[in-house]
């Protein structure tokens, strides 16, 4: 009975895991929201529940791989789940030094180019928002897992086409702005950008880990 | 004395347990689904249980191919198939208890001048065919079915696990049963007629005949080569011939069980008859032939390219030769033991008879152990021409 309350619990952490994956995608999208918006003491709020969250993921990662190797559970699949963990967890990293840089850097972002920083944000994070879902079917239905999938190299693609566009626009239109000033943009594109990117890793893991478990 | 002699079915024993544990158990405990003290546990538990409560069926199959009738020669034909079970696992060779026993036997029958009865002869080789076969329509059949639940019940794969590992437990302690049941045959079968305890022992709740009190005695030999020695050859053969799943694995351990439950259950046997079917004989069959069809009948359903079918040719080389040099080692001990040591290897009355070689027909001879002896050195001399 000891053996099938470990289980359950374990399941129950799990899906904790993910679900703090996907708090912290939203605080990161209020976050670049209330930057933009000068909103400073909300963004602190961002800031400190971000890490919060990232310390949780972490935390929750550490006790699944304890409880794994001392139960000896899954061992087939036990290497490539704490992977597939390690991979969502550095998703939420790379969110939380995001609006770390946003603290720290301050950069200085056009008016006219907020709604499509937001924009980018919001396709970054929905990468991120089709992942979760589709990583907690893995563990039910991998053929549901595949097939939600799609939906994380969509929003990557269209995160990379927009901030393309971004980086064309200050480059090429905003000739009242300095090169540090554009270069600081480009970084803070391209670190948005990141975002989708992580979602796309952890989403290739993921389809080889939802084929290996179809056949 | 009789214990002496009873030596070489418990070194028979030991020998079956190393191999077979590995058979039942070698998947689970590979792939780390399942601890070797665990298994191990079970196995000797369930192996018992199964030898000494139903092992009587398949040990009468093995008696009517030869009812080796003197304890020396029981000894020497035991020895026979363990040695030729002991040479082939040094040399890697996966091997069959019960085809190392049939060709001790049938040695034994060549030497002292039984006739070999074809009928159980051909009785007990058509399964060293039917029971791979057998194995692998199990495992398809039984694998479609668990990958047809695991689909449809959307169980988590943390919880899948777990099930599958009670699953592995459970299928392991009927294959361990089975497999006592059906092997201890080989093992004690050959003492039967020679070495039985006349008087039962009355232990409350039921009483153990004689036979059955032999059957203890090998099944404990078995545990104990299980305990002893099976460890690594249970960390090697998981995934020898096929990388399994925890899935597959499960459905390979049924599979291997269910074939030894059919050759070796006499409720079946009985139930078959009552409903007007044909019986399903109670043989002694290969726990690593029912094992190696299992596998091969995954690895085809799921068209593995992966399926090392040089370890397969390895494996069915075994089958041929593991006979032919368990006979020939039982042939050349009889002569040994009948004439170093002027044990009487069969009695009178069946010794006396002796194989025309060119013939294959019995023909009679004085009843001595010394005019024997002598038949076999003209036996000799005949193959040698």
């Amino acid at each position: 009975m000891a053996f099938f309350s470990t289980t359950k619990k374990l399941i129950l952490d799990i899906d904790e895991f993910f679900n703090t994956i996907d708090k912290g995608s939203l605080v990161f999208k209020e976050g670049v929201s209330n930057y933009l918006q000068g909103n400073k003491s909300r963004f602190t709020e961002n800031l400190v529940a971000i890490d919060e969250l990232e310390g949780k993921a972490d935390s929750i990662r550490r006790k699944v791989e304890n409880e794994l190797y001392t139960h000896s559970l899954i061992p087939q699949y036990r290497g490539d789940i704490l992977r597939l963990m390690e991979k969502c967890d550095d998703t939420l990293d790379i969110m939380k030094q995001n609006l770390y840089q946003f603290d720290v850097e301050i950069p200085h972002i056009p008016k006219k180019l907020h709604d499509d920083i937001l924009k980018l944000t919001e396709i970054s994070v929905s990468a991120i928002d089709a992942l979760i879902p589709a990583a907690k079917a893995f563990f039910r239905d991998p053929l549901a897992a595949k097939d939600r999938i799609h939906r994380v190299y969509f929003f990557e693609k269209e995160a990379d086409k927009l901030a393309n566009n971004i980086k064309r626009k200050v480059f090429h239109e905003y000739t009242e702005l300095q090169l540090s000033e554009k270069t600081h943009l480009r970084y803070f594109t391209l670190h948005i950008e990141n975002v989708s990117d992580a979602a796309e890793d952890v989403a290739n893991i993921l389809l080889i880990l939802a084929i290996k478990r179809i056949v | 004395m009789t214990l002496f002699f009873l030596s070489s079915g418990l070194f028979l024993g030991w020998s079956l347990g190393t191999n077979a544990a590995a058979n039942v158990f070698g998947s689970a405990v590979g792939s780390k689904m399942i601890s070797f003290k665990k298994a191990i546990a079970v196995f000797s538990v369930f192996v018992i249980l199964g030898a000494v409560f139903q092992g009587g069926g398949a040990s009468s199959t093995l008696d009517k191919l030869g009812a080796v009738d003197a304890i020396a020669g029981a000894f020497t034909v035991a020895l026979a198939a363990a040695l030729s079970v002991f040479i082939m696992t040094k040399n890697k060779v996966p091997v069959s208890t019960s085809q190392a026993v049939v060709g001790a036997i049938i040695g034994w029958n060549i030497f002292s001048g039984n006739p070999t009865d074809y009928n159980s002869l051909t009785k007990i080789a058509s399964t060293w065919v039917i029971s791979p076969i057998l194995g692998a329509v199990f495992a398809i059949l039984l694998y479609l079915l668990v990958k047809f639940i695991i689909n449809r019940s959307k169980i988590h794969l943390i919880r899948l696990d777990s099930y599958l590992r009670v699953g592995l437990l459970i299928a392991g302690a009927f294959g361990s049963f089975s497999l006592g049941a059906n092997n201890i045959a080989n093992v004690m079968g050959v003492f039967v007629t020679a070495a039985a305890p006349e008087k039962s022992i009355d232990l409350g709740l039921f009483a153990l005949s004689g036979t059955q009190q032999l059957f203890l005695i090998g099944g404990i030999a078995v545990a104990i080569g299980a305990v002893t020695y099976s460890k690594k050859v249970m960390q090697t053969v998981g995934n020898n011939i096929l990388e399994l799943s925890s899935e597959s694995a499960l459905v390979v351990v049924l599979a291997h069980s269910l074939v030894l439950f059919v050759f070796s259950s006499q409720a079946l046997q009985s139930f078959l008859i009552s409903i007007g079917l044909p019986p399903i004989p109670l043989v002694p069959v290969s726990s690593s032939q029912a094992i190696v069809g299992a596998i091969l009948g995954v690895g085809l359903l799921k068209q593995a390219r992966e399926i090392k079918f040089n370890v397969i040719g390895g494996i069915a080389a075994g089958w041929i030769i593991t006979p032919i040099i368990a006979g020939l080692i039982s042939f050349f001990s009889l002569f040994f033991m009948s004439n170093v040591f002027n044990l009487e290897v069969a009695k009178s009355g069946s010794a006396d008879k002796n194989i025309d070689p060119h013939t294959n027909t019995s023909v009679t001879h004085s009843a001595d152990s010394t005019t024997s002896a002598n038949d076999a050195y003209n036996y000799l001399d005949s193959i040698q021409e």
